[in-house]
């Protein structure tokens, strides 16, 4: 197949790429791009491993054609984090166990920072919804759960008390 | 008590910004210049001999550089000794859907799909085997031909006299029990990246690198040396990070020799990754099993014998079969005080995917028959079930009747407290109709103490160097696979030595830089790789103290080291010690150093300043290192660990499988409900008592109890591997139904602490010794919620179901008619549809089996 010039944008700069039309995003993030942050972890957009922000929405990067996506905002695991540190729900991740081999985290922190934007404060239920999508093999879920409200409080903390 | 400064305090992994951030490297993240991508054939067929393959239209396709076939390299492998019994690439037969044939290496994945299409391979059909029992009879058409009957290994033991005890007994039940397959589906599949170096003086290929998500680096070092024929030290493997394990990736998997076979063809490096479904039938998961159980009891609870038939669907190749088969019997001793065991275990080949060694290995589906049955005698004698488990304790120190060595022993208090937690006195009997609650109990070793290639080698050494810099550097062989052991391996070092955590870089699973541990599996890893990081910590700690002492005028004895700070026993540890680092100015020279770094050590200007101040109550980190290292240059130390004589176990046959240094207990009561219309089982909440010694890192214990409970209820409600003719007809992680985070349950770990004799302080395993207890937790909840007692596992909605509807001498329905899980058979062989009825090797005209080999073009 041959290749077509396209721009993304991703993680707040522009990339001009020459790529097969039947490139999925994933691919072309992990190849491409050299984002390998996003990761595969099924064939059949079952699993989230791959989930990126586009315009803020968490999409599955393993089900969308790269070229589907020019002109919008993309977001990875690797926009995240702010100015050098870590945002608050890497942090907690870390903190409270909500990683342990880390191969489902990056999907999981991409779909939680849109949970966040939409539904500041979440009730469990609410957070076990908004995860189902994400599958995970180590933690059984149940520290994530944890990890949230502690980022969901320091981050509460953090706009009470700016320094 | 013991007052530590690290271990004992809930620490975030040492590599935790790496996976949050998404910058730390998975193998298949990683990329080589001139990296070319490899795919693997596999086979159509169950069973069937290769008469002939012909990659040469593969070979001709534009951007294929080569293809590897089995003749390319005809050693065997295996991961245990007496199973060399499988070929990377298929030598001349198949034995398993999926099992591998060829692999075509091209400059892209497009492309070597493509190829895969174009190498034509013509087989001769055989006669396959897909029921265990059925294939035990086999006289023919042998999966393996030096395996008479397919039984790859079968084990006949007897301890005590289990027929003397069965007469003792006043109650006697027999049932049979059937779990199904499940597997590790650990989310990370495999993947391996194989790069030769070109030898400088002979400009052939040379040293080979590879990275591969792995468990068990040093085994995959040894098996490339078998199959290439190479010298192990011609060959580096590095494991990159590892996207779990859970046993999938704990021996050494085809596609990692197969990415070396297609490198040394192709004199370029080849990374082959796995799609999801290729990992389905890589497998080595849990085999399928029949447990034909007898338990007899005394009126007054105390179990007199137990008898167990086990009956293992290995698959096609040994893999881990002849241990897991071990397992079944051996760990039926060292959780409760049975005075007379009979074992008979058989471990049968069959056509398809291997099994291998999955959380928990053999343990795990015998413990669920052992605690189902023990909850139906304790009911026959109106005993509960919390009391009969704790009229059954063992009393350690002892010898069990099979041979194992139980030392610390935590399930009194781990029952004890999941009683206490669950609410079980005040709550069972009491709930309302459809809802109940179930007690179990399991252990598993905290390491294997015979390791699999018999030696008297350590099976760990860590090596550590301290130098002027003032870091503290790991060299361990240890391989973190998301368990956090390169954390509990800083934690060990920071806490001997006394100096921050932050100080200490842990190097690991680099066959070039760190020393051998053999392995993340058997849950080894904490006790054994950690008691010789403790030793190699301990020998450079003595170094320094005794520099140390010198300069402060006392015995190294005296000095304690904690928080980066060496100072003497009862003297008052300074608070501010940051304060009191002061500036540098003079050296013997007289030339001034400019500047001081925080913590660094620039030369030896700092003893000179001590020479003029005298000897003082206490030492920073780094003035202490520097004193050692003015004495012996850089500091390194080393320590090993290997088991003790005296845990390794009988001398029967069979015997050194079980054996363990320390075993880890758990208790569990698991709270459920059962919709007696849909037979849908939901678990509201299980309490997990785990006795892990000493927890090194609760936030880390705490995920591992939660984990191994998490996967223990998959495997007891939705997880199945489902089969037709040796096909696997669910290879994917929806179809296979690994739960999510809507249909995972609240679970409270409850860390018991027994501080174990000959742990690294205490510490034993955290990572397999629940899991096993949550299926008959499940199954005995389910029991005392609608009074069916199901012996199928998983408990599956249609299960729960029939055994209802028969319960109420209802019709069966369509779908469940013939099967009852109270009281299973046999293995049932599915279709694609459960009205599939046609009988196999038919297959559907869509099997790529029946496919036309399209011509090869090179368009689109």
């Amino acid at each position: 197949m041959k290749k077509e010039l396209i721009e993304l944008k991703v993680n707040g700069r522009g990339y001009e790429l020459a790529i097969e039309p039947s490139a999925l995003l994933l691919d072309v993030l992990r190849q491409d791009l050299g984002l390998t942050g996003s990761k595969r972890g099924c064939d059949e957009s079952s699993c989230g491993a791959c989930t990126v922000l586009v315009d803020g929405v968490a999409m599955l990067s393993c089900a969308l054609l790269a070229a589907s996506c020019e002109g919008r905002e993309i977001t990875t695991i690797e926009g995240v984090s702010e100015h050098g540190s870590l945002a608050a729900i890497q942090k907690a991740y870390g903190d409270w166990g909500g990683a342990q081999c880390g191969y489902c985290t990056p999907g999981f922190v991409m779909t939680v920072k849109s949970l966040l934007a939409e539904n500041p404060d979440p009730s469990e239920d609410d957070v076990r919804n908004a995860l189902s999508s994400n599958l995970c093999r180590c933690t059984g879920y149940s520290q994530m759960y944890e990890a949230i409200k502690a980022a969901v409080a320091a981050e509460r903390q953090a706009v009470q008390s700016p320094e | 008590m013991s007052d530590f400064s690290i271990i004992g305090k809930p620490t975030a992994m040492v590599d935790a910004a790496e996976k949050t951030t998404g910058g730390g490297k998975y193998t298949d993240d990683l990329s080589v210049p001139g990296m070319l991508i490899g795919k693997i054939l596999h086979s159509p067929y169950p069973h069937a001999r290769i008469k002939s393959i012909d990659t040469s239209r593969a070979e001709k396709l534009d951007g294929v550089v080569t293809v590897a076939v089995g003749k390319d390299a005809p050693t065997p492998f295996g991961i245990l000794p007496v199973g060399h019994d499988e070929h990377a690439l298929a030598l001349d037969k198949v034995r398993y859907v999926g099992d591998n044939v060829a692999c075509a290496v091209a400059v892209s994945e497009a492309i070597a799909e493509k190829a895969l299409e174009l190498i034509d391979v013509d087989y001769e059909l055989l006669p396959a085997y897909f029921d265990p029992e059925e294939s035990m009879k086999a006289e023919s058409d042998l999966i393996h031909d030096h395996k008479l009957h397919n039984i790859e290994k079968d084990y006949h033991h007897a301890f005590g006299d289990p027929d003397k005890g069965f007469s003792e007994a006043d109650h006697v039940a027999e049932s049979r029990f059937i779990a199904n397959e499940v597997t590790h589906a650990a989310m990370e599949p495999h993947c391996t990246l194989a790069s030769f170096e070109l030898d400088p003086h002979t400009g052939n290929l040379g040293r080979l690198t590879v990275w591969s998500s792995t468990q068990v680096p040093y085994y995959l070092q040894h098996k490339l040396s078998l199959v290439l024929e190479m010298p192990m030290q011609q060959i580096r493997v590095i494991k990159p990070l590892v996207g779990g394990g859970f046993g999938g990736k704990s021996e050494v998997i085809p596609i990692e020799i197969i990415a070396a076979i297609a490198a040394r063809k192709a004199k370029a490096p080849v990374k082959i990754t796995y799609t999801r479904e290729e990992v389905f039938w890589a497998h080595r998961g849990r085999p399928r099993t029949i447990i034909d159980l007898k338990t007899g009891i005394r009126n007054d609870g105390r179990i007199t014998s137990v008898k167990a038939r086990v009956v293992q669907d290995g698959g096609g190749y040994c893999s881990y079969g002849v241990v897991t088969i071990l397992y079944s019997g051996a760990l039926l001793g060292a959780l409760y005080d049975i005075p007379n065991i009979q074992y008979d275990g058989y471990r049968v080949l069959t056509n398809k995917p291997a099994c291998g060694a999955m959380r928990g290995h053999g343990t795990v589906n015998v413990r669920f028959a052992f605690e189902s049955q023990l909850d139906e005698l304790a009911l026959k004698i109106g005993m509960d079930p919390a009391e009969i488990r704790q009229r059954n304790l063992l009393k350690p120190p002892c010898i069990t009747v099979n041979g194992l060595r139980v030392q610390s022993y935590g399930l009194p208090e781990c029952i004890e407290k999941t009683v206490e937690r669950s609410q079980w006195k005040q709550r069972k009997g009491k709930l309302p109709k459809g809802r109940g609650l179930g007690i179990a109990c399991s252990h598993y070793v905290s390491g294997a103490a015979n390791s699999i290639i018999r030696s008297d080698m350590p099976h760990s050494t860590v090596n550590i160097k301290i130098d002027r810099d003032g870091g503290v550097v790991v060299y361990t062989g240890a391989s973190d696979i998301g368990q956090g052991s390169d954390t509990m391996t800083a934690q060990i070092a920071a806490e001997v030595l006394g100096c921050s955590l932050a100080r200490v870089r842990v190097i690991a699973a680099d066959t070039d830089l760190t020393p051998i541990d053999i392995g993340s599996y058997s849950s080894r890893v904490t006790f054994m790789s950690g008691n010789a990081t403790l030793r190699a910590a301990e020998e450079v700690k003595k170094r320094i103290a005794a520099a140390a002492g010198k300069k402060m005028g006392c015995g190294p004895e005296e000095l304690v080291f904690r928080e980066d700070v060496v100072f003497k026993q009862g003297s008052a540890p300074p608070s501010a010690k940051k304060d009191q680092i002061e500036e540098v100015e003079v050296t013997q020279q007289g030339a001034s150093v400019s500047g001081h770094v925080e913590g660094q050590i620039l030369r030896g200007s700092l003893q000179q300043k001590r020479k003029e101040e005298g000897p003082k109550d206490w030492m920073t980190f780094e003035e202490a290192v520097v004193a050692a290292i003015d004495f012996h240059g850089a500091l390194t130390g080393t320590g090993s660990y290997a088991p003790p004589p005296e845990a390794r176990g009988g001398k029967h046959k069979g015997g050194g499988v079980g054996p363990s240094p320390a075993y880890s207990y758990s208790a569990q009561v698991a709270e459920v409900s059962v919709d007696e219309d849909t037979g849908e089982v939901t678990v509201h909440k299980v309490w997990a008592a785990h006795d892990c010694g000493r927890a090194l890192n609760p936030v880390s214990v705490e995920g591992q109890i939660i984990g191994s409970v998490w996967m223990g209820m998959g495997q007891a409600l939705t997880e199945e591997m489902v089969w037709k003719d040796g096909m696997l007809m669910n290879g994917g992680l929806l179809e296979y139904r690994s739960p999510s985070s809507v249909e995972s349950p609240q679970i409270e770990p409850i860390i018991v602490e027994s501080i174990d004799p000959e742990g690294p302080f205490g510490a034993k395993e955290c990572s397999e010794g629940s899991l096993a207890a949550t299926i008959p937790a499940i199954s005995n909840a389910i029991y005392d919620a609608v009074g069916v007692r199901l012996h199928e596992s998983p408990f599956t909605p249609e299960r729960v179901l029939a055994a209802l509807r028969a319960k109420r001498k209802e019709k069966a329905l369509n779908l469940t008619e013939g099967v009852d899980p109270t009281a299973p058979a046999r293995f049932r062989e599915h279709g694609g549809s459960l009205c599939y009825k046609a009988k196999g090797p038919e297959r559907h005209t869509l099997d790529p089996a029946r496919r036309e080999y399209p011509a090869a073009t090179g368009a689109d």
